[in-house]
């Protein structure tokens, strides 16, 4: 394979120009050559899976859309707030055009005339490459009334969002983007049924439509031959946190391990301080169980990351060096949560607000070992109450930090002398200058 | 635009509103919600009561209902703010790359108080500035960086910091 499928533009730079990336081939073949049928069956064929978290394969999803209840609509998922996550902006600053071509295939394949590409509030100059990009592909007649002269019509528009990450989730987003708070519907009905004005509606994440030309350009078996069986294609993987080279890498899924990206010579080129080790690492931004040094091995693949009790997620791998206090990452991530929950169901809404409480708490040493295992027990009534998967994200980082680093949080109780001989673990907390300092100028009352 | 009253909004932004409102299905201009606000919000300093009316007008639907929108996102504002409102991330990632002690400069060279600025953010005396501290940016790799009226600037030492804001001082 050439280098890279998505991150074409390492290797052409430029290739955010028309004239640079070429004709949309892909699209040209789909709309004068396949039927919608036959785009949504190549696509299927391929085992594209979702880049947005869940993994949910992509022409699967496409051929939920009812063919009937007109109009139809595709959403391009560009929220990008999940922490560690940087990968669909680059995609849009630096290869728009295979984006855009991605989703009017997409849009094509469903019966969709409009495409809203969904951009976090924060993407104000990115919103502006994409639609340079747009632009350029409205003059080459690739979008518009009479796509490729055929009369498929295909209309692309951006829409910032205004600073809210759960409008990433799918159904928060499309009330985003008709103009309301962005809090999750109730489901089913799933958007592929009713969706963006009550019409069915295909919602796939920026990546996600990134592969699509390729797929159409090569067929699905040249597809299928990168990666595994299951997770077939390449990822990029957003790497940030202590590492020397942080960024993002593209390479095909199951081939490499957490090992490789964070040391390869060709990724993360090892630890930003030198002689430090991995301590932990968030595989999937916030919203993942944390694992420790022990999965470095682990392939990065959907399959082998579960069996490893974690989740690829969206690919935003962070790493912690063994200078941090976990207990302030943790209440770091809990911050996030508690920040970014929408506030419809209390479970969420309360819990977040509580165990941020707590881990104020715990890290100015004003709490006991019953406090910390209270922060144990709001997490565990959260899990299982709520509407959508935020409320669940928020737990995943308390309950395993607690499990892999419990000796951590006790050794921070009032009360810790009496149960375990915590030394060890709080005078190597206190000497570390990134845990200890941030952890008093943390800690303060949110209200 | 049909007979409705002209808004100052209308008035002055007539063609990039009725851009706006075309990216959206002729009955559904409550899309046009969150564009609009952009718009009232650059023009009026902040998401005024006036501001909100009009938006409200222009979008076919209620006032309250705008105004829930407002209190809803983390980018508009119910109240003044600085003339730049400057957001560092100090998220779990960057703060792994030294974006607390980027913030803490960032602080003092405004003269702001951190507590407050990590808690809703803090404006200084003349007006200029709004300080905030925020949640990831998609910039991770880029840590220690910040967005100055939601332009990025990413990479950044104190000193380019302190450049960075005499230059805006002067916009
Ligand atoms: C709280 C929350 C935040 C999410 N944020 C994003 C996001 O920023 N980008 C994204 O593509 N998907 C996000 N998702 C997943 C979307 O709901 C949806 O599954 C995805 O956009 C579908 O696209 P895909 O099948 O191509 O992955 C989020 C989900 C949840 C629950
Ligand atoms: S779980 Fe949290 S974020 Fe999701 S709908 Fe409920 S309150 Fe909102
Ligand atoms: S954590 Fe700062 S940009 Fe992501």
């Amino acid at each position: 394979m050439d280098k890279y499928v998505l991150l074409r533009h390492r290797d052409t730079p430029d290739i955010h120009k028309l004239s640079v990336y070429g004709e949309y081939t892909a699209l040209q073949k789909a709309v004068t050559t396949l039927t919608p049928e036959q785009v949504i069956n190549e696509v299927k064929v391929s085992g594209l899976r979702g880049r947005g978290g869940a993994g949910f394969p992509a022409g699967v999803k496409w051929s939920f859309v009812p063919k009937d209840r007109l109009p139809h609509y595709v959403t391009v998922n560009a929220d990008e707030s999940e922490p560690g996550t940087f990968k669909d902006r680059e995609l849009m600053e630096f290869n728009p055009h295979q984006v855009i071509e991605g989703a009017a295939i997409a849009a094509y394949a469903v019966g969709a005339t409009r495409v809203y590409h969904y951009l976090r509030g924060e993407f104000k100059s990115v919103a502006r490459r994409m639609q340079a990009a747009l632009d350029e592909a409205y003059a080459a007649g690739y979008l518009g009334q009479n796509v490729f002269g055929t009369h498929v019509e295909i209309q692309m528009f951006l829409h910032l969002g205004a600073g809210a990450y759960i409008c990433g989730e799918e159904s928060a987003l499309l009330e985003s983007l008709e103009g309301k708070r962005g809090q999750p519907r109730l489901r089913p009905p799933f958007p592929a049924v009713v969706g963006l004005y009550n019409q069915p509606t295909v919602i796939n994440n920026t990546e996600t439509m990134a592969n699509v030309p390729y797929i159409l350009n090569h067929g699905a078996e040249a597809y299928k031959k990168l990666g595994t069986e299951k997770s077939p294609g390449t990822k990029i993987f957003c790497l940030s946190g202590m590492v020397k080279r942080p960024g993002n890498y593209e390479a095909e899924l199951g081939k490499i391990s957490f090992r490789d990206l964070i040391f390869g010579e060709n990724f993360g080129q090892g630890m930003m301080v030198e002689g430090r080790n991995v301590k932990a690492i968030l595989p999937s931004g916030a919203s993942g169980p944390i694992v420790t040094e022990a999965a470095l091995d682990v392939l990065l693949d959907y399959e082998s990351v579960a069996a490893a009790g974690t989740i690829l997620g969206s690919a935003s791998v962070i790493v912690l060096d063994d200078s941090i206090d976990m207990v302030w990452a943790a209440g770091k991530v809990t911050h996030f949560f508690r920040h970014e929950s929408c506030g419809k169901c209390t479970p969420c809404r309360e819990g977040t607000y509580w165990m941020e409480k707590q881990y104020q708490d715990i890290l100015k040493g004003k709490a006991t070992l019953a406090d910390v295992q209270l922060l144990q027990d709001v997490a565990q009534q959260i899990i299982g109450k709520c509407l959508c998967p935020l409320g669940e994200f928020a737990t995943s980082p308390v309950l395993s930090s607690f499990q892999h680093f419990q000796a951590e949080y006790e050794a921070r109780a009032t009360d810790a002398k009496k149960v375990v001989p915590a030394k060890a673990a709080s005078a190597k907390a206190a000497a570390t200058p990134t845990a200890a300092k941030t952890a008093d100028t943390k800690a303060v009352p949110t209200t | 635009m049909t007979n409705e009253t002209m808004t100052p909004l209308l008035e002055k932004y007539a063609t990039q509103i009725e851009t706006v409102l075309s990216k959206y299905p002729p009955d559904r201009k409550q899309s046009a919600v969150l564009p609009l606000l952009y718009l009232a919000q650059r023009e009026y300093g902040y998401c005024t009561p006036e501001a909100i009316r009009e938006v409200a007008e222009i979008a076919g639907v209620e006032p309250t209902e705008v105004d829930a929108v407002v209190g809803f996102y983390t980018l508009f504002y119910d109240h003044p703010v600085g003339k730049h409102v400057v957001q560092v991330c100090n998220d779990l990632p960057c703060a792994l790359r030294g974006s607390d002690q980027f913030l803490e400069h960032a602080c003092q060279k405004l003269g702001l108080d951190k507590h407050q600025v990590e808690h809703g953010g803090a404006t200084t005396a003349d007006g200029e500035f709004t300080l905030e501290s925020v949640v990831c940016l998609a910039a991770c790799d880029k840590a220690p960086l910040l967005q100055i009226d939601l332009e990025y600037f990413e990479r950044l030492t104190p000193e380019e910091f302190d450049r960075l804001i005499e230059e805006y001082r002067k916009k």
